[in-house]
């Protein structure tokens, strides 16, 4: 699904219930992190669970490719959501991109705590530091 | 009577995502009768002036009234209203007397702590001990939670400690220590003793003569009272003892360029204005308390907390850490390897208020081998209701986790 259609989803769903059984979906289809990936430098500070993110270039050394993970069910499904919005752009798109003003749109960040509501805030700094980097 | 008291929570009757409320976090804070909310509001509608100056009617009455509260949680505590001081909680208080203490300290000394002691209880110890080369020893306890009583003890009286700090009750675990034994242990060796009576200040109301701690801390906003107020009691001669904390106004007795006086504790660990608001509202927290018949409100919350965790026991997968013989109400549990964090996200779905995480008591949750648990605080105003909907909720909880 693109993030578009996430979102459609999202919004359709009546409930909060409903609402983390989608994401914890979309959480269950991001791939895993090889063990080794979970290293202190990709932690991602300022989330109450743990966040690992990893950012670089694909092969023509044009679009982002991101990667992610969790230990927790609905983080690692937020994180899916974020993916969305982030990968196979060019760095210069990603730029414009504010995953976190999505996810106040989709209701989200009212929902979830400030301090996991800031970890979505976290992870997208997070991203946008190392898009500027990779520039 | 529960039905009653619930009545003068005003918080309580609301709906969180049009279901109603829930609340299991009164470890955190608990929630407020509305006469200590209007005890706070009158003050400031009719009453505001400063204490303890000026010769007006407003801050006369502001005076005494406020200083009516420290007789009334002298009273509470079985103490000398000259041995208590007003901070802004718990940790504020931890901090003025590991602060305090600290001048005493060399590196021969030693400070016994508990594992089960919350952050604002080892931090400033560690600083007084960075500062002074000191030591801290931890007493033991079982991988499932629960305090070594007997090898505390021994510990003790092989440490012959110069301090040993520990809590009433286990704000993770809600596990109640036998301080008492401790305490008498300690006592032949002359051994500082303070107790972090946060989580036991309302329920179990500790008699601290009986107990005959030297120093003892605790918040106001953990006992019905507001936010930002506190205190301690410390035995006169060794709290009068003490070097100043912060300076400034109200706590002086001569000022001059070339030089200040203090005065007696409690005022010299009082300075500036205080937060008066706050003592008023806790006066009526403290009426609050006072007037209700303790025993029944004791059994009442047994009861709750057996219904608690034997509805819990029947869920397999379970697992509640900690001592639930000697428990002051409070369930922390796990759910096999599922994160805590999913599970308190998923119950707050259903209007279930619960903490996860590691309770500011992360040793603890090293000691136990867990990141953390999701925590279910009991307090008197808690009815079988609200568990049977925190029972269900995890239910389902579960189950949409397992999909």
């Amino acid at each position: 699904m693109d993030i578009n259609q996430i979102q459609e989803k999202l919004n359709s769903l009546s409930g909060w219930q409903a609402k983390y059984r989608e994401i914890m979906l979309l959480g269950k289809q991001l791939p895993s992190l090889p063990e080794p990936l979970k290293t202190t430098e990709a932690l991602v500070k300022g989330c109450e669970s743990n966040v690992w993110l990893h950012i670089d270039l694909d092969e023509s050394q044009q679009r982002l490719v991101l990667i992610a993970d969790s230990d927790t069910r609905i983080v690692k499904g937020l994180l899916a959501i974020i993916l969305a919005c982030y990968n196979h752009t060019l760095p210069n798109e990603a730029k414009d991109i504010d995953a976190y003003l999505l996810f106040e749109d989709m209701g989200l960040i009212k929902h979830l705590s400030p301090s996991r509501g800031n970890g979505v805030k976290a992870i997208v700094e997070r991203i946008q530091q190392q898009v500027n980097m990779l520039q | 009577m529960i039905e009653q008291l619930r009545k003068d929570f005003p918080l309580l009757h609301q709906l969180v995502d049009e279901q109603p409320l829930c609340y299991f976090d009164s470890a955190a804070t608990t929630q407020k009768p509305q006469s200590v909310i209007d005890a706070v509001s009158h003050f400031y509608q009719i009453e505001n002036a400063n204490v303890h100056r000026g010769a007006h009617t407003l801050s006369a009455d502001a005076t005494t009234k406020y200083e009516a509260v420290r007789d009334k949680l002298a009273q509470y505590l079985n103490v000398h209203r000259n041995e208590v001081v007003w901070t802004k909680g718990a940790t504020d208080s931890l901090n003025l007397i590991a602060h305090g203490l600290s001048e005493k300290l060399t590196q021969d000394d030693v400070i016994v702590l508990s594992p089960f002691e919350h952050h604002a209880n080892i931090v400033p110890w560690q600083q007084a001990a960075a500062r002074t080369g000191a030591k801290i020893v931890v007493l033991p306890a079982s991988k499932e939670g629960v305090l070594d009583h007997n090898a505390s003890i021994e510990l003790i009286h092989d440490l012959k400690p110069t301090i040993l700090s520990i809590c009433h009750a286990s704000n993770a675990l809600g596990n109640i220590h036998d301080v008492k034994s401790l305490i008498e242990a300690s006592k032949a060796y002359s051994t500082i003793t303070v107790v972090d009576g946060a989580q036991s200040f309302m329920h179990l109301k500790p008699d601290l003569t009986q107990l005959d701690c030297d120093f003892f801390v605790f918040s106001a906003h953990k006992t019905l009272g507001p936010t930002g107020l506190g205190g301690l009691f410390g035995r006169f001669e060794l709290l009068n003892s003490l070097p100043v904390y912060q300076t400034g106004g109200e706590m002086i007795d001569t000022v001059s360029f070339s030089g200040t006086t203090f005065r007696q504790a409690p005022e010299k660990f009082e300075p500036g204005t205080p937060n008066i608001s706050g003592v008023l509202g806790f006066g009526a927290a403290l009426d609050y308390l006072n007037n209700i018949e303790r025993d029944a409100l004791i059994e009442h919350e047994h009861a709750l907390y057996q219904y608690l965790i034997s509805n819990l026991k029947n869920i397999a997968g379970v697992k509640i850490w900690g001592d639930t013989t000697h428990n002051i109400g409070v369930v922390s549990f796990t759910y096999k390897n599922e994160h805590h964090f999913d599970i308190a996200t998923l119950l707050n779905t259903y209007g279930v208020a619960v903490r996860s995480g590691h309770h500011c008591t992360q040793p603890l949750m090293a000691h136990l081998n867990i990141p953390g648990t999701i925590r279910v605080s009991l307090a008197f105003y808690n009815n079988q209701q609200d568990i049977d909907t925190f029972i269900s909720a995890l239910i389902e909880t579960i189950e949409m986790l397992e999909e």
